[in-house]
């Protein structure tokens, strides 16, 4: 055997894996769940995008005259409306395309027209099918109809329906629609810019001093998250609004636009942008502090040449995080924006206020994309620290620093207090009878039975809803992210998967409200009666929330050791088994942090489920949103602290769960 | 043992009379206010208890988003309280199934569909009005405006807060009133000058006088019902109704075109203009169909009635379109909020 | 041109005696482009305990992983026990795996661990639990089963996992880098014991390792392997003693490799220097590299043989004169490095014995004649670029 080895792979037939039971039910699990999320996800906003390109047209060849004398005798002349409008150019080209409720005039076809003439006018439509309105009653068919000039004056146009790019002329005509482009840039990058600074000062704090109440001050901001984003907005009017309790604070100007976005956006990003930051401040390497104190460096430079450099990924990830957070959020807009116009607001107005679903889509589209740039860099970035974090060394201990640990404690009882004071004013306001003319204390703002928004049946479904998604969220993320993790090969499934698995990331939650009217409210589609049910908030709410719940069930998967697959199919164990006897008892608590994560933001999702909620299932969220769109402003406030309350029970019953469960089932951790 | 026997044939009957009663189901849409509605199911199943409603209630914006959303497949049965104006829009989409109630007859013709037989009759009519807090505006030193023009005076700069018509049906009565009664020219050129002095616009109709009652401003845009509900709370309001004459809509029923429950429905719109159905209005809404019924409600301005305006429905549905576009373009992309 | 006639291998060390439990045959696999094994044949028979042994990437992993069908291979056949197993999934397959991680479940005792293949096998709880217990006494841990897999030390987590991997009596037992993760002093106490139990139990056996000692150790044959090729199989001694390929030379012990230029039929140029060499069939003038082991070279001089006896040079033609430039003691050896005119800027390693040093009284700077037996100078085709 001489041992010249060929360079290439012999040209025979490669060997094909006879796929074991295992892999077949895999595989199957994957398709399945991808199928889910094909449904849920990329077929709805397949229907989106076709809609953003649906566009309503009138057509003027369908309609043809005769006009009489002014005795009222015709001769038999037949006009070709648009012929007329050729000759004229009556209505230019622009005014033709509409929406579906737009209605055409047809008297600028006769330059002479006067409703007061005894002209008379014969009209038909070209086929069978036209409808034209004489007022409001439907005429269709090829039929001449007589009406004299006062009725002719009735007579508009319904336009047709077709295809093409006229919705997004129109919208980038319409100033009034595309300065919100400019707006929600401007909001998203200032809100960015300030929050990223104060939580990368106030995890800074707590990283590197050694002040008291540490545990206190990261609870507080963490209590943003279990409110709806539109809370603070109420707040904020109690606070800086005409009656606010602040309102010298203002210098003037109105809390209602900018200011008050700003403000709000600040508090419920928060939590997100300090979670990134403490991560990465924690993985900074402390022989780089002592290298620097070793070289005499001063504070000041070892700021900046140490701590900022280590902490980039997390600061531009947290940036891009809160950016993505405003650009798409709709309900703090929505409640304190005043006349600032914002994306997200806009697919509200279109959709809700003018029943303009194509303009609703269209602007959709323009929020996805910096929606989708944001999310792209945020991706890079994390892998980029993922591998800094596995590269980790030595943890810093910060030591005690008396005129440092003050000036830290002074700054973050500063947040804290702006974060309770939020808090407390809404729960004050609900509290009092008639603000501002009567303080006295009363319980009647809790009667939302006699409010708009659903009452407390809304409270009731939003309970239902979270524990709904926590429990099938959790177990179609787990399953999904432990398939994909343990298929043997497959790359194409799996790579289809994870693709779909990241894509809700990217998704804001009111253009996948929109894409899921479209898609399951189509009388042709088989999924249409989970239409306004509880099934479809449920689903929307898990798709919406998925990849922050996948990844967090796929870190948890790569933590546990890769071979136990082999070891069990070694053992001519079923992966099911190793499953549910190893994999989700060792995942649980990871399990658990995706329950409580689907739960509390079903609680406080607005956009994802505002236009997908019924009369049954109006939701708590929403509730808070339309009672004070109502201007039942304090039971609004009322209602956002019941789902304050609530998720903070849910919180802590998941605290408690989880370390009654790791005491119970995972004595193996203990040494 | 016999009693189990008992009482599983009580439980069998009371099936059976459970079946019985609810002979039909009727789905209906509406954008009635939520407290009111389980007292027209009430009063209406005195009369008809075989007949069970099952409500889908929402604001007018969005009912009317969804019946047109569902415009190929309908799911509702019958509309019960909704704006005509959106009646109209239904009608001019084939949607809405021609028919005319018993009785029809007797209600104020202002209130019925002109078409023959009609395809929707009015319950109330829902009127503008302006909210005027009598506290905020003598800390202020403002008088209460008596005319849609008072409003443009330079005084109320900043003091005044509208819904945007894009939004709110009651923002776009306001505007189709104005166009009517100052005629198009002079309804631009008046809103041209109120949007000087309009501090913003609100999503909803009614959230204005809300505002206005709670102090956020002195004067709020809004309709007459809501003002006379957050006056009775002890809000220090006062209800002004414009000289020049106020617009208005009405809330209005139809039998969708389609239902498969068609004799039902036929039942319920029959009894919805009736006197009894109309006084049931009246608790709400100074202003029925049904004319000699309607008492005076609390709160509610005097000379209401007198003040609304000849409204033509038909050049509100079919201009609408222009009318919002036209509004948007002019003062919707002034997009500072102005204080 | 007699390309690597080294590596020419002996048909008999490819082919074990008797009948062959596990083949493998021409066996590919790529990744992509990079093609990680090529053109893989090998043999091995009932009871036998084989070491692959590379250094990493070399692609033996890879080789256990096809074994097992949990990766499975681009070309190729393999076939155990009569039966071709080339595409079948792991679970069809009849082998127990141990990993470097030892791979036990952490929530499970070492009890369920053990029994976690035995549950659903037929079996009587009875049964089970005396198997258990067997295994147990087997690995030396009768009195663990009831704790947790972190409550134990590493090495007795290993154990547990070898206890594990023979629960279901599988007819292949496959350790991949068993004992890497293990301190040193327990690395080798367990050589001991696995290759012990292996042996008790009869159970042929793969053991991917890069650590040379455990393999010549631990191996009945050796399967060296480098960038997806083997490179030579063979007992311990055949790889350490006759190393086929330079590469073998080089990764298995020390060895010294002088630039050198073939002469006539087994003669060597290493400098100026003419050897007789070990064989090596190479043109006359062309490039090579000849190679000695530390120990395989012999000082001469006073006190160089322990009995007294007169110190003869054996082959003269392969003894030169060198300056010990440097000592390094070395526990239980010496090693120096030498220099010598005669092989011009080249350096040799040699390791002497403690008593050799002593009685030589050995220093810096000394002049030795040493001697390299012929058949110890091992020549090899010099690779491109050295």
């Amino acid at each position: 055997m001489s041992v010249t080895t060929p360079d290439s792979l012999p040209n025979e037939r490669p060997v094909k894996l006879k796929l074991g039971r295992d892999d077949l039910m895999m595989r199957g699990f994957i398709l399945v769940i991808a199928l889910y999320l094909i449904i849920t996800l990329a077929f709805p906003l397949y229907a989106m995008l076709s809609k953003a390109f649906s566009t309503f047209q009138f057509d003027l060849s369908q309609i043809e005259f005769q006009v009489s004398d002014e005795s009222g005798k015709f001769d038999g002349t037949i006009l070709s409306a648009a012929a007329l409008n050729e000759q004229l150019n009556a209505i230019p080209e622009d005014e033709m395309a509409t929406s579906s409720d737009g209605r055409l005039s047809l008297t600028p076809l006769f330059p002479d027209f006067s409703f007061r003439s005894p002209v008379l006018y014969k009209i038909r439509g070209t086929t069978e099918d036209v409808v034209y309105l004489i007022g409001s009653d439907r005429v269709s068919g090829t039929d001449w109809r007589e009406v004299d000039s006062n009725t002719f004056r009735r007579i508009v146009l319904r336009p047709v329906q077709s295809f093409g790019l006229s919705n997004f002329t129109t919208y980038f005509s319409t100033p009034s629609l595309f300065r919100s482009i400019e707006n929600s840039l401007f909001i998203s990058i200032v809100s960015t810019i300030v929050t990223v600074s104060l939580a990368f000062a106030f995890a800074y704090a707590l990283s590197r001093s050694c002040m008291r109440l540490k545990g206190v001050f990261r609870l507080i901001a963490m209590a943003p998250i279990l409110v709806p984003s539109l809370l603070p907005g109420i707040a904020l009017v109690y606070l800086f609004g005409i009656q606010g309790m602040l309102k010298e604070g203002m210098m003037g100007e109105s809390i209602y636009g900018p200011y008050g976005i700003v403000l709000g956006s600040i508090f419920f990003t928060f939590p997100h942008a300090f979670i990134i930051i403490t991560t990465a401040l924690a993985i900074s390497d402390a022989r780089l502090y002592e290298a620097a104190v070793s070289l005499r460096a001063s504070p000041w430079k070892t700021f900046w040449t140490v701590t900022i450099p280590g902490a980039r990924y997390g600061l531009i990830s947290a940036a891009f995080v809160v950016f993505n957070l405003v650009i798409t959020d709709f309900g703090l807009p929505k409640v304190i924006g005043g006349q600032y116009n914002m994306l997200a607001v806009d697919i509200y107005k279109q959709v809700i206020g003018q029943q303009n679903f194509e303009m609703g889509a269209v602007v959709s589209v323009v929020l996805l994309m910096p929606a989708f740039i944001a999310f792209a860099v945020d991706r890079q970035v994390q892998k980029k620290q993922v591998a800094l974090l596995s590269a980790r060394s030595v943890v810093f201990e910060p030591n005690p620093d008396r005129k440092f640990d003050r000036i830290c404690f002074t700054y973050c009882s500063l947040v804290a207090i702006f974060i309770v004071g939020i808090l407390g004013v809404c729960q004050f306001a609900a509290l009092i009878k008639f603000w501002p003319y009567d303080l006295s204390l009363s319980l009647k703002n809790y009667n939302f039975d006699v409010m708009d928004g659903g009452g407390w049946e809304a409270y009731g479904n939003s309970i239902k809803l979270g524990l709904l998604t926590a429990f099938f969220g959790t177990i179609v993320v787990f399953i999904g992210a432990y398939m994909v993790d343990k298929t043997r090969s497959f790359r194409a499934g799996r790579g289809l998967f994870q693709f779909l698995a990241m894509l809700p990331m990217a998704i804001p939650g009111m253009v996948l409200g929109l894409a899921y009217i479209f898609f399951f409210n189509d009388p042709n589609n088989p999924l249409n009666a989970i239409y306004g049910t509880m099934a479809i908030l449920v689903i929307v709410t898990i798709t919406h929330f998925y990849t922050v719940s996948h990844l967090t069930a796929v870190t948890a998967l790569k933590q546990m050791d890769g071979e136990f697959e082999s070891v069990a199919s070694s053992l001519k164990q079923p992966f099911y088994k190793l499953f549910t006897r190893v994999t989700v008892p060792v995942c649980m608590p990871a399990i658990l942090d995706i329950a409580i994560y689907l739960f509390v933001n079903a609680m406080t999702t607005v956009s994802a489920v505002v236009f997908l909620y019924s009369t049954d299932t109006a939701l708590a969220s929403i509730a808070v949103l339309n009672m004070d769109d109502a201007g039942d402003v304090a039971p609004a406030a009322a209602m956002g602290m019941m789902i304050f309350y609530t998720n903070a029970a849910a919180r802590i019953i998941h605290l408690a769960v989880s370390k009654g469960i790791l005491k119970r089932t995972q004595a193996w951790r203990l040494r | 043992m016999l009693q189990l026997k008992k009482l599983a044939l009580t439980a069998i009957a009371g099936l059976f009379v459970a079946n019985s009663v609810a002979a039909a189901e009727l789905t209906v849409y509406t954008a009635v206010e939520a407290e009111d509605l389980k007292r027209y199911a009430e009063e209406f199943n005195k009369a008809h208890p075989d007949i069970k409603i099952n409500w889908v209630r929402d604001s007018t914006g969005i009912i009317t988003a969804k019946l047109l959303a569902e415009k190929n497949n309908p799911q509702a049965d019958v509309i019960w309280g909704l704006a005509a104006t959106s009646l109209l829009l239904m009608k001019s989409e084939g949607m809405l199934e021609p028919y005319a109630p018993k009785g029809v007859e007797n209600l104020d013709k202002k209130f019925i569909d002109k078409s023959t037989p009609p395809t929707w009759t009015g319950m109330d009519a829902w009127v503008a009005s302006v909210c005027f807090n009598t506290v905020e505006a003598e800390k202020l030193g403002l008088k209460a405006p008596k005319t849609w023009k008072d409003l443009t005076k330079p005084e109320y700069k900043g003091h005044v807060i509208m819904p945007n018509p894009n939004s709110s049906g009651t923002g776009f009565l306001d505007v189709s009133s104005w166009l009517q009664m100052f005629g198009e020219e002079g309804g631009w050129q008046y809103m041209d000058a109120l949007h000087e002095n309009i501090a913003r616009y609100t999503h909803s109709g009614s959230k204005p006088c809300k505002l206005a009652a709670a102090g956020e401003i002195p004067i709020g845009v809004s309709f007459a019902f809501r003002g006379a509900k957050s006056k009775a709370d002890g809000a220090p309001l006062e209800i002004i109704v414009p000289e020049e004459g106020v617009g208005w809509d009405m809330e209005a029923t139809a039998i969708v075109a389609g239902t498969d429950n068609l004799d039902a429905a036929k039942t319920l719109v029959d009894w919805s203009i009736t006197k009894e159905a109309n006084e049931m209005y009246n608790t709400g809404y100074a202003v029925v169909a049904y004319p000699g019924v309607a008492k005076p409600v609390k709160f509610f301005p005097d000379n209401l009635l007198e003040k609304m305006i000849d409204n033509d429905f038909e050049f509100a549905a079919n201009n609408r379109k222009a009318i919002l576009e036209e509004w948007q373009k002019r003062y919707d992309s002034k997009s500072e909020a102005k204080s | 041109m007699p390309t690597e006639a080294t590596r020419e291998l002996d048909a008999d060390e490819a082919q074990p005696q008797g009948e062959a439990y596990l083949r493998i045959d021409s066996l590919w696999k790529a990744f992509g482009e990079f093609i990680a094994l090529r053109d893989i044949s090998l043999s091995i028979s009932e009871g036998e305990f084989v070491c692959f042994l590379g250094p990493s990437g070399c692609g033996k992993t890879t080789l256990l992983r096809a074994i097992a069908g949990l990766d499975i291979q681009s070309r190729g056949s393999i076939e155990q026990a009569g039966k071709d197993i080339s595409n079948l999934p792991p679970a069809e397959r009849d082998f127990g795996i141990v990993f470097q991680s030892y791979a036990l479940f952490p929530n499970l005792t070492i009890e369920k661990n053990i029994s976690f293949g035995l549950e659903n096998a037929g079996l009587s709880k009875a049964a089970i639990s005396a198997r258990v217990t067997e295994l147990l006494e087997l690995v030396g841990l009768p009195d663990q089963g009831k704790k947790y897999p972190a409550q134990l030390s590493g090495g007795q987590q290993q154990r547990i996992a070898l206890a594990r991997a023979i629960a279901m009596s599988p007819g292949l037992l496959l350790l991949d880098e068993p004992l890497s993760a293990l301190d040193a002093k327990v690395r080798v106490h367990l050589r001991h014991e696995v290759k012990e139990l292996q042996r008790k139990l009869g159970i042929t056996t793969i053991m991917v390792t890069h650590d040379q000692e455990e393999a010549l150790s631990m191996a009945d044959r050796i399967v060296v392997m480098n960038h997806g090729v083997i490179e030579q199989i063979g007992t311990p001694t055949d790889i350490y003693r006759e190393p086929a390929t330079l590469f073998v030379a080089d990764f298995i012990g020390e060895m010294n490799k002088l630039m050198a230029i073939a002469g006539g039929p087994g003669m060597v140029t290493i400098g100026q220097k003419d050897f007789n060499s070990g064989g090596g069939d190479f043109p006359p003038g062309s490039e090579v590299i000849a190679a000695v082991r530390p120990e395989d070279i012999i000082p001469h001089g006073p006190g160089a043989r322990s009995d007294g006896a007169p110190d003869d040079i054996t082959e003269p033609g392969n003894a030169f004169e060198t300056t010990i430039k440097e000592m390094e003691f070395l526990g239980s050896f010496w090693r120096a490095r030498l220099v010598s005119a005669a092989l011009g800027d080249a350096e040799l390693i040699a390791d002497f014995s403690i008593n050799a040093v002593r009685r030589m009284q050995l220093s810096v700077n000394m002049d030795i004649v040493i001697e390299i037996p012929s058949n110890r100078l091992k020549v090899f085709t010099r690779p491109a670029g050295e």
